[in-house]
């Protein structure tokens, strides 16, 4: 059963918000520090109380402020992992993870901890783990709530960007273990882009956006408040050969890519974000020119912009990829949706961290 | 030697302390978390009585619980003995004056235990009882124990106040501080240093506890 979550308030921020999230998926409320997101995560946890808020999950009412039902933290089945770890600096990782169970059960930690790679590490205190191994403790010990809801409160931006890298490929590998609604607050496009399965942009307390990710990372309105530079489509592809030079092929749909060492075994499926502001087009397959990456594809859509600017969707395969170029450049080559084109991309303005391994298992495709 | 003096004393001290753990517990703990309008005046005035000179604090305690007072004449219909020059006074006048001892440490115990934390601990099903058991409590512990500890020891030495509350009753409301002021009174230097000494190797028993105790706890979170 989804969580469904309603909050106004007027004050210490604005906030007039609904938004529900499907079990198995995880949504991503974006936006800029103090736009209201991790308000909107601390009122489904109960530890804020807005002065009218809804919120149910598995058909359980776990704050209705016209019917004056509130359940405290404790009773509600909520899983939350905070920004700063938030671990008892006292107990083991072990004891930390056990801490959350209802009937400690120490195999069922254990295993817990396994899953977060965090085997041999049960009897560490908190202050002798890195900051990445204190975070994936908080992940088990969220996860051993048995939670009806997953909540992460900007749950990776206090480690370094490598540890960030790992945690979100183990995040997207845990994903077929989390049958409940994920609900992840972050300021970082690329983390809500490789994470969620839909997203909600959220601006002065008020949801101004919320769609797939696809879509939302498409659209040039809902952008705004992020930055339309953000503007960025995945693009699924196959690690096909690590090459002497340091690049790293990998085959898509339409072609092969060339980008700076990947990791990952050659036959490892993997998403590629490709930053719409990155991409060049052209009507020929261009000769000559330094940038390895031809793809070829099709005009699906050409959305204009308020600048100077239009997004040309383009269908590689299945997926969409974006390329965001001038007006002026697309009146010049007479672009019309259908019509073939060819995408071409700089190797190196892919970023190591916007490569993460394709979700496994059953789950919709970000 | 007056043993009955350091009896009554060590009594009066672990009377005090029995006390004021719980007291500071829930004090220390409700102005760490809480913010509300006032909090600097309860604050201000749980620091009072380490500013009041030791004989103000006393003849208030005494117009407080003497015979007149609406506590003393209870306390003597009760109990058919005074509140005052009782060792039953000398607790309550020995609490009170110990509030800013025992609170203070415990509120900045408490107060270094991040908010997340606690929050963390509601997130993992913990009601406040549990939280405060299993998590406020073993991580306060440096700031209770600080308090237990200046509170006895305090309390060992306190002179001023006993002397205005319990005036100097052997048995009942002498303590060995007075004992003691009583011994150089009578030029009697050898008792006084006997005793003295006793206090002194006391005190630093104590502390020496505290410092194992709170190393122990250090050892446990890092």
């Amino acid at each position: 059963m989804a969580l469904e979550v309603m909050a106004r308030a007027a004050a210490p921020i604005p906030l007039d918000v609904a938004f529900r999230v499907e079990p198995g998926e995880l949504l991503a409320l974006v936006g800029h520090s103090g736009s209201g997101k991790t308000t909107l995560l601390r009122t489904v946890a109960g530890l804020w109380r807005p002065e009218r808020a809804r919120v149910a999950v598995d058909g359980t009412i776990w704050i209705d402020t016209a019917a004056g039902i509130d359940r405290p933290t404790h009773r509600r089945r909520v899983g939350m992992v905070f920004q700063s770890y938030a671990l008892f600096p006292h107990m083991t990782a072990l004891r930390n993870v056990m801490a959350a169970m209802d009937r400690p059960d120490r195999a069922e930690a254990e295993r817990l901890l396994d899953l977060v790679n965090l085997h041999g590490l049960a009897d560490r205190k908190p202050a002798q783990l890195s900051g990445g191994q204190q975070q994936r403790v908080a992940v088990a010990r969220a996860l051993a709530r048995r939670p009806q809801a997953l909540l992460l409160d900007e749950p990776f931006s206090a480690v370094d960007r490598a540890t960030r890298e790992k945690l979100h490929a183990e995040i997207i590998a845990l994903r077929r273990h989390l049958a409940m609604p994920v609900v992840l607050v972050t300021h970082d496009m690329n983390e809500a882009q490789l994470l969620a399965d839909r997203m909600a942009v959220i601006e002065k307390g008020r949801v101004v956006r919320e769609g797939t990710t696809a879509d939302v990372m498409a659209d040039p309105e809902a952008l705004r408040a992020m930055g339309i530079r953000e503007a960025a489509a995945m693009l699924p592809a196959t690690i096909a050969e690590h090459l002497p030079d340091g690049l790293t092929r990998l085959d898509t749909a339409t072609g092969p890519l060339f980008l700076p060492q990947v990791e990952g075994a050659v036959g490892t499926r993997v998403r590629v974000r490709i930053m719409a502001h990155e991409v060049i087009l052209s009507r020929d397959r261009p000769e000559g020119l330094s940038a390895q990456n031809i793809l070829a594809g099709r005009v699906t859509a050409i959305v204009p912009g308020r600048g100077p600017a239009v997004m040309v969707h383009v269908r590689v395969g299945e997926q969409d990829i974006l390329a965001r170029i001038t007006r002026r450049a697309a009146d010049r080559m007479a672009l019309r949706p259908s019509e073939p084109v060819h995408a071409i991309l700089k190797s190196m303005s892919v970023a190591r961290d916007h490569v993460a391994p394709a979700p496994a298992g059953a789950l919709r495709s970000a | 030697m007056d043993w009955t003096a350091l009896w009554l004393s060590l009594r009066l001290a672990a009377w005090t302390v029995a006390i004021l753990l719980p007291v500071s517990v829930v004090m220390g703990r409700f102005l760490a978390y809480r913010h509300f309008a006032g909090k600097g005046v309860v604050e201000a005035l749980v620091m009072l009585p380490l500013v009041l000179p030791p004989t103000v604090f006393g003849f208030y305690m005494l117009v407080a619980f003497g015979r007149n007072s609406p506590v003393g004449a209870f306390w003597q219909e009760a109990f058919g003995h005074q509140l005052v020059f009782s060792f039953e006074g000398l607790v309550v006048a020995s609490v009170i004056f110990n509030l800013p001892f025992a609170i203070q440490p415990a509120q900045r115990g408490f107060e270094a235990i991040a908010v997340e934390v606690r929050e963390a601990a509601r997130c993992c099903g913990m009601s406040p009882l549990a939280s405060l058991w299993r998590v406020e409590l073993p991580l306060a512990w440096p700031g209770l124990m600080t308090a237990m500890v200046l509170t006895f020891a305090h309390t060992l030495g306190e002179f001023g106040i006993v002397l205005m509350v319990g005036g100097s009753i052997p048995g009942e409301t002498k303590t060995i501080a007075i004992a003691i002021y009583d011994r150089v009174q009578a030029f009697d230097d050898r008792g006084a240093a006997i005793m003295s000494a006793t206090l002194v190797a006391i005190s630093l028993f104590t502390i020496a506890i505290t410092f194992w105790l709170s190393a122990r706890v250090g050892r446990r979170l890092s």
